[in-house]
Order: C-alpha cells, then sequence, then structure tokens
C-alpha cells in the first residue's frame, strides 16, 4: 500500500511538473551535422546526416515511441484488418506541402508505390509483401498485402517510407529533379538555404497541420569537419546540440560534465544499432566454429562499454538488440573468459595462422577499440594483423570478402525481419553489398525460421520462432556481437522535449522548445 | 619574349593533359567507388541500387571510355557534374573559390611580407641577439606541425580567452551586412590565415636570411663598399635585389598552390573551400570533383611558374640575355 502511495504521490509530482513547464514559442537551436549530408532529399538519400536534418522536413505515416509503438504523423488513425493483411491509414485533412499545394493520399500512394520502389532498396524488400496500395479517398490509404507481414507497421517512419510531393516529382527524372536542392516536404519545419561547407537553415513551417507546433523559429545545422572542433563549438557556446556521433566519445563526459549540460542516451531505439565483428565464416581460422566461440571469450566487451564508449550501451547478449521486438535473454552467453578461449583454441588445433583485422574508419574509437580487440586476441594466442583502410575501401573489403575479422554496426529497424534476418540468411549471400549476409554462414534452419518468422501472424508464434533463432545463433556464432551502441546526445539542458520518439533528433525538433 | 611563352603556353597544355590522365587512373586505382559509397551510406544496398548509381554515373563503361568522355569535356573546360552533390564541378569549385582564396592569400601576403622583412633584418645584424632571437622562433614556427598549432590556437584564443571565433567563415545566422559582415569574417579569418602564414613566414625568413649572408660575401658587394655606397644602398640595392631570386622562386610554387587551399587548416578551422571540397570528395571517391580540383591547381601551378619565369628574366637581366 505504502508503496503505491508513494508511487502515486511520484506521479503527482511529474503530473504538476508538467503542468507547469508549459513548452515556449521561438527561439532557434543550434546543432551539429557531421558529415555533411550528400542530399536533403530523403526520398533519393537515406544515410545518417541526411534523416537527421530531412527527417524535420520529410514527414512518413507513423511515429514511434520507445517501446516501438505507433504513433500519429500524417496519418491521424489507421486500422489493421484481423488476417493482419489490411492495413488502412486515415490522413490528417489539412496537410500542405511547404509550397502551399495540398497534400493527399494521391501522394502517399504515389511516394509508396511509384517513387520509392525505385529508389529505397530497403523499403523495396518489404514492399515485396505487399499487393496493392490505393486510396479510396483523399485522406484514405490502404495497403493490401499477398501475405501477413509481421513488421509491416514499423516500416512508415520517416527513413523509411518518406513521403514526396506528387505534384513536384511524377514524370520526371527523379534523380536529376531541381527540387531536390529545394526539397519540398510536409513537416514542421522548411528548407531555407545550404550553405555547402558551412551550414544549413531551416525555418519553422507557420502552416503546419498540428497547431501549436513546432515550437522553435529555426534550426541552424552546423557543418564542422573536425571532431574536435565540434567539441569546442559546443564548449563556445556556438552550437547548443551534439546528436550521438558527433564528438569522439573521449570527449563525452569532459562535455557532458559542463555547465547546463545533459545527456541522453535515448532516441535509438528504432534504429537499434548493434555493432559486430564480421567473422569469415568461409575460410582461414573464422571457418571453425570453436575459433569463432574463442574469439567471443577472448573479448573483453564489459570494458570496451566502460573504457571506450562512456559506460553507455550495452553488452550484446544476441543478435537481436533488446530494444528490438522478439529479443530473448534465453540464449548462450559469452563472458570475458581467456582460459576458455584458449581451451576452445587449443582443441581445435590453432596453429597460429594470422588473421587479418579491419578497424572501422570511422575515428578514434573504433581504431582504438581494434587495439583493444587486438590485445583481447592476442593474450589468447590469436595472431592479429590489423589493415588499415578508409571508408571506400572499407566497404570494398567488406563487399568482396576480402577480410578474416571485420568491426561493422548495423541498424535493426525495430523488427527481426527487417534488420537482423538479413545478415544470416543464405538467400543473402552475395558479394557487393557490405550489409547482406557478408560473413558467408549457411544454416537451412536458419533460413526456415526466418522465413517462417517474417510471416507469422500472432505475436507468440514470431516470439517463439525468434527465441528458437537466436538460441542456433548464439551457438554457431557466425559473427561476434560486440555491444548495443549507445549513442549520448550531449545538448543545454533548457532544450526540453528535444528526444521524445524511438526515432530521437531524426524528428525530435517537432516538439522541441528552449525554456528562457 | 612572345615566341617564349607561347612556347612555354603550348608546353603547358600537353603537361596538363598528362597530369589529368595520369590523375584519372591513379583515383580509379583508389579501392571503392562513387557508387559503392553512396550505396554503403544509405544503409542498405541491392545489386538494382548499385547497377543505377554506376549507370548513373557512367562507372558502368569501360575505364578508356570513362577517360576518353573525361578529357573530351575537359578540353570544352566541362569538368562534369558530381552527382554526390547534384551540381555541376565547376560551380561547386568557382563556389568554395572565394573562401579559399582569401584565407590563402592572407596568409601568402602576412608570410611573404614579413617572412622577407625578418630575413633582410637578421642578415644584417647577423650573430647579435636580434638575429637569434628571429631565428630560434623562425625555427619554432617552422617545425611546429599546422593542425597542432591550430588546435593549440583554438584552445587559446577561442575556448580560454574568448577573443576570436574557434571556426567557420562568418558568424552563422549572425545577419551582418556591408561593413559589419566584413569585420565579421576578418574576425574568422585571423586565427586559420595566422597559423597557416606563420610557417611560410619562417621559410621566408631563414631563405631570405641565406641568401642575403650569401649574396653580401660576393665580389660586387666588395666593390659597392669599396665604392664608399651607404650601407642602406647596398643593403637594398645590390644584395636585397640579387638575394631575392630563389625566393621569387618558392614565391611562385607558393601562388600556384593558393587554389588548392589548404587542407588542413581549412578542416581544422571548418573553413568552407577548396581544401576542405577536396578532401571530402576524397573520402566520397567523389571522382569528378577530385580530378577538377587537381585540374585546376595543377593549370594554376603551371600558370605561377610561367609567371615566375617572366618576373625572373624582369628582375635578372642575366637570364634575358641566355
Amino acid at each position: 500500500m505504502l508503496k503505491r502511495l508513494t508511487s502515486l504521490a511520484a506521479t503527482l509530482i511529474v503530473a504538476t511538473g508538467t503542468a507547469y513547464a508549459a513548452p515556449v514559442d521561438g527561439g532557434r537551436a543550434d546543432v551539429v551535422i557531421q558529415p555533411e549530408p550528400p542530399s536533403l532529399m530523403l526520398g533519393l538519400v537515406q544515410n545518417g546526416p541526411t534523416q537527421m536534418v530531412a527527417g524535420n522536413i520529410y514527414e512518413s505515416l507513423l511515429r514511434y515511441d520507445e517501446d516501438l509503438e505507433p504513433m500519429p504523423q500524417l496519418a491521424k488513425s489507421w486500422e489493421i484488418s484481423d488476417d493482419g493483411l489490411t492495413y488502412t491509414f486515415h490522413l490528417y485533412d489539412n496537410v500542405k506541402w511547404h509550397d502551399g499545394e495540398p497534400f493527399s493520399s494521391a501522394d502517399v500512394v504515389f511516394s509508396a508505390d511509384v517513387f520509392l520502389r525505385k529508389t529505397h532498396a530497403r523499403l523495396r524488400t518489404s514492399l515485396e509483401h505487399v499487393e496493392s496500395i490505393t486510396a479510396p479517398d483523399a485522406n484514405t490509404v490502404v495497403f493490401k498485402l499477398k501475405e501477413p507481414f509481421g513488421p509491416f507497421i514499423g516500416i512508415f517512419e520517416g527513413g523509411t517510407m518518406p513521403i514526396v510531393p506528387k505534384h513536384i516529382y511524377e514524370g520526371t527524372d527523379y534523380k536529376t529533379n531541381p527540387a531536390n536542392n529545394h526539397p519540398i516536404g510536409t513537416g514542421p519545419f522548411k528548407f531555407v538555404e545550404w550553405v555547402k561547407g558551412s551550414h544549413i537553415l531551416l525555418k519553422k513551417n507557420e502552416d503546419y497541420y498540428i497547431k501549436g507546433l513546432p515550437h522553435l523559429d529555426e534550426i541552424y545545422w552546423h557543418i564542422i569537419p573536425d571532431a574536435a572542433s565540434r567539441a569546442v563549438a559546443y564548449e563556445t557556446g556556438v552550437v547548443d546540440i551534439l546528436p550521438g556521433g558527433s564528438v569522439e566519445n573521449f570527449d563525452v563526459s569532459r562535455l557532458a560534465n559542463l555547465d547546463n549540460s545533459c545527456i541522453t542516451d535515448k532516441g535509438w531505439e528504432f534504429i537499434g544499432p548493434l555493432s559486430w565483428l564480421w567473422l569469415n565464416n568461409r575460410e582461414g581460422p573464422t571457418a571453425d566454429v570453436r575459433f569463432r566461440q574463442a574469439v567471443m571469450y577472448a573479448m573483453d566487451r564489459e570494458f570496451a562499454k566502460n573504457a571506450l564508449w562512456n559506460g553507455l550501451g550495452a553488452v550484446a547478449q544476441s543478435p537481436v538488440s533488446s530494444s528490438t521486438r522478439f529479443y530473448t535473454n534465453d540464449v548462450t552467453h559469452y563472458d570475458y573468459n581467456p582460459e576458455k578461449a584458449k581451451e576452445l583454441l587449443k582443441e581445435m588445433g590453432y596453429d597460429g595462422t594470422p588473421v587479418r583485422l579491419l578497424p572501422l574508419p570511422y575515428g578514434e574509437t573504433w581504431q582504438r577499440w581494434a587495439e583493444a580487440i587486438k590485445q583481447n586476441l592476442e593474450e589468447v594466442g590469436i595472431n592479429v594483423e590489423m589493415v588499415a583502410t578508409d571508408v571506400a575501401g572499407w566497404n570494398q573489403k567488406i563487399s568482396e570478402w576480402d577480410y578474416d575479422l571485420a568491426f561493422t554496426y548495423l541498424y535493426q529497424y525495430g523488427d527481426p525481419a527487417l534488420g537482423v534476418a538479413r545478415t544470416y540468411i543464405s538467400s543473402n549471400i552475395a558479394k557487393g553489398s557490405p550489409w547482406n549476409n557478408v560473413e558467408g554462414y549457411k544454416n537451412p534452419k536458419i533460413d526456415e525460421i526466418f522465413e517462417k518468422a517474417a510471416v507469422a501472424v500472432t505475436k507468440e508464434e514470431r516470439q517463439k520462432l525468434y527465441t528458437e533463432a537466436q538460441q542456433i545463433l548464439t551457438k554457431d556464432v557466425p559473427v561476434a556481437w560486440l555491444l548495443e551502441l549507445g549513442f549520448p546526445t550531449i545538448y543545454r539542458c533548457n532544450v526540453k522535449d528535444l528526444v521524445t520518439t524511438a526515432i530521437g533528433v531524426n524528428d525530435g525538433f517537432r516538439d522541441a522548445y528552449i525554456e528562457k | 619574349m612572345l615566341r617564349f611563352i607561347a612556347l612555354r603556353l603550348v608546353k603547358a597544355a600537353v603537361i596538363l593533359i598528362a597530369i589529368v590522365t595520369l590523375n584519372f587512373f591513379l583515383i580509379h586505382a583508389a579501392p571503392g567507388d562513387p557508387a559503392a559509397v553512396m550505396a554503403g551510406e544509405a544503409g542498405a544496398a541491392d545489386q538494382i541500387f548499385l547497377d543505377q548509381l554506376k549507370e548513373q554515373f557512367g562507372l558502368d563503361k569501360p575505364l578508356l571510355t570513362q577517360l576518353g568522355i573525361y578529357l573530351g569535356g575537359v578540353v570544352q573546360l566541362d569538368l562534369g557534374f558530381s552527382y554526390r552533390q547534384q551540381m555541376p564541378v565547376a560551380d561547386l569549385i568557382l563556389d568554395r573559390l572565394p573562401a579559399t582564396l582569401l584565407l590563402t592569400i592572407t596568409a601568402f601576403v602576412i608570410s611573404l611580407v614579413f617572412g622577407v622583412l625578418a630575413g633582410v633584418l637578421a642578415s644584417a645584424r647577423v650573430g647579435k641577439w636580434s638575429d637569434t632571437i628571429i631565428s630560434t622562433i623562425a625555427l619554432l614556427f617552422y617545425a611546429t606541425p599546422l593542425y597542432w598549432a591550430a588546435l593549440m590556437a583554438v584552445l587559446l584564443f577561442s575556448v580560454e580567452l574568448n577573443w576570436l571565433p574557434g571556426f567557420g567563415y562568418e558568424t552563422v545566422g549572425g545577419g551582418y551586412t556591408g561593413f559589419a559582415r566584413a569585420l565579421d569574417i576578418g574576425e574568422h579569418l585571423i586565427l586559420p590565415a595566422l597559423t597557416l602564414g606563420l610557417f611560410f613566414m619562417a621559410v621566408y625568413m631563414r631563405m631570405t636570411r641565406a641568401s642575403m649572408l650569401e649574396v653580401s660575401t660576393l665580389d660586387f658587394v666588395k666593390t659597392a663598399r669599396a665604392k664608399g655606397l651607404k650601407p642602406g644602398i647596398i643593403q637594398w640595392r645590390h644584395i636585397f635585389r640579387n638575394a631575392m631570386l630563389p625566393v621569387l622562386t618558392l614565391a611562385g610554387l607558393q601562388a600556384g598552390q593558393l587554389v588548392g587551399g589548404a587542407v588542413l587548416t581549412e578542416t581544422v578551422f571548418a573553413w568552407p573551400g577548396i581544401g576542405r571540397l577536396m578532401f571530402d570528395a576524397l573520402a566520397q571517391r567523389d571522382y569528378n570533383v577530385l580530378l577538377g580540383v587537381f585540374f585546376v591547381s595543377a593549370a594554376m601551378v603551371l600558370l605561377f611558374n610561367l609567371i615566375t619565369d617572366i618576373l625572373y628574366r624582369v628582375v635578372d637581366p642575366r637570364i634575358r640575355a641566355s
């Protein structure tokens, strides 16, 4: 009873707190964007920095909360038929494009069925399950599926299905359309200017369809190529927000401890970045499952988390990130155990053949991490050669399977069918991409489970299948899982409601405000 | 003289084509291509997506055909299109040119004027304490790595003292116009220009000093002294003019590189110039942008070499006679 009272009191305090802190209109946010995006046309380019800026210009039908439950965006409500085959979305009816033209269901049909099918590789795969996309009236869109597809409700996010204006793109060459340099969306902020190498300016959309939003007048995205200079920009007050990955990890705690400085690792639940070492399952020592298990035991991942990632994130226990649906902890665990690693190596008769390790060329943190892992592996008797390369070279080496061990991290997009299966199913073994089954793992049982789980109708059924998949994979160790990455957003504490969804700062400025 | 210039121009054109061709093959020899980088950044790529990009970039054609197409464009002064930045390469370079020129010319002028003056001063007082101080400072500037000097300058003047902005070309969103804007840009210019200028200042100082001392031991200087000319006249009219030849060569080389920008300084100070454009293009394998920047830089080096050679003939009549 006492416990209940206390929790009630806490709720009340929070509730009253909220009532007093009414959002303030006005002001500008100065944010770092790194690296400079190649384009802001979200329908054509979906890399990290593009999503971060353009996620405020373009929108999709839904947003997702921290538990990945759908929330309204362009769709104010939606229904899913009992057989899981029909998804009906009801759109807001007072939405306008930034050029003043009215938005309607025809734009959604054009975007999903025509434009993005051509330009968006990731969405194209999900749309293979769709039989038809229709617009019975101006405010309703209906997606009919060929078969149930479990993760379907998760594909209506801004970076996955950005809605683009039909009146501008229909019948044109999408990639050279002049509007690409002046993006027109429905989002809370309008594009104003992009001074290449300097900054991008977005201004409040005064006609936004949700009254009272957004609160900020302007967002300036600063393009600063050097990580140390980005830290200085925050320290000297030129920028107020450092999205995840803006500064080197060793600067994070120093900046977070400045006056009026807050830090959060929330907002990455949908994306769920999970890091691992690709292990080449085809040849060399890494082809032996005992060697791969030995690598798992040899790595001190807790140390890496604390020393290199400021204690943020979590040690990966399974191929599915703990924020992704259908995660299970009921798997084989690999705690730091060098002795066990040595035993396994002895059992397989490892003869000291050197293995090549490719760090991820994304800056100091990753370089240091590679050095730490090299040391871990050498301590159990594995000979490691580091291979230095830049991003383009890394892409090519991975795509052509020219490695033994290689760092990477990939996004999970909230559902194993979207972001996990692609790494382990054998139909995804093909040279030319660094994002498919690069390790060359083949297991018919795993293929079958992932295939079944994607189209299973009930949650319980899917959970059962994905649990089994995680148990098999953690035994076979096709790749060596490292950490669920915690990317910290550092910001001035008077910036409120910056990260309110599972997509974090990519769509966070809609609700953000600056307390006076 | 005209025949000399015409001959040199023809030679320069041939060298330029050779440079472009060599660069073309060097860049294509690096692992990865722009399509793979862009597909990689999208976080997902299938064969259809990659093929689309390759076709769009013209990467599906044989390498020699690609070279032919590129050279055909260059001859008509068309440097191609950057699909990554969705802009013609020439526009990208012209966009970045003012910022780069402002930085490099300021640094060039600072280094040349103060470097030469300090060199003359030191040579006039050789062995005295003022020479020792100047030479030591020059050695310090010369030996300090640029990026380190840049970071230390930012730490001291921006973070600690808060006197000067630590990066950028102007105050973003400051809304300054006219004279106020010029002042704002000037404020942003001080740290990068000094950082870049100090190194070259040291180089000019050391070269001027050495060259002055060398010339001052020659016979014609003794003759001038014997004639009873004033030391000032000997110093400036006789020694200085002759000692300037190697300095001029170096200045000519540096002037040719002004357009190429300063990769390190521009990166540390977030200066939106050509050096950074080139650096980003390299990481992204944006072939056309890289080739474009190399082409313009090479053309400028050749042009300034020609100008230096002409200046030689003006400064030193002996070269004209030969």
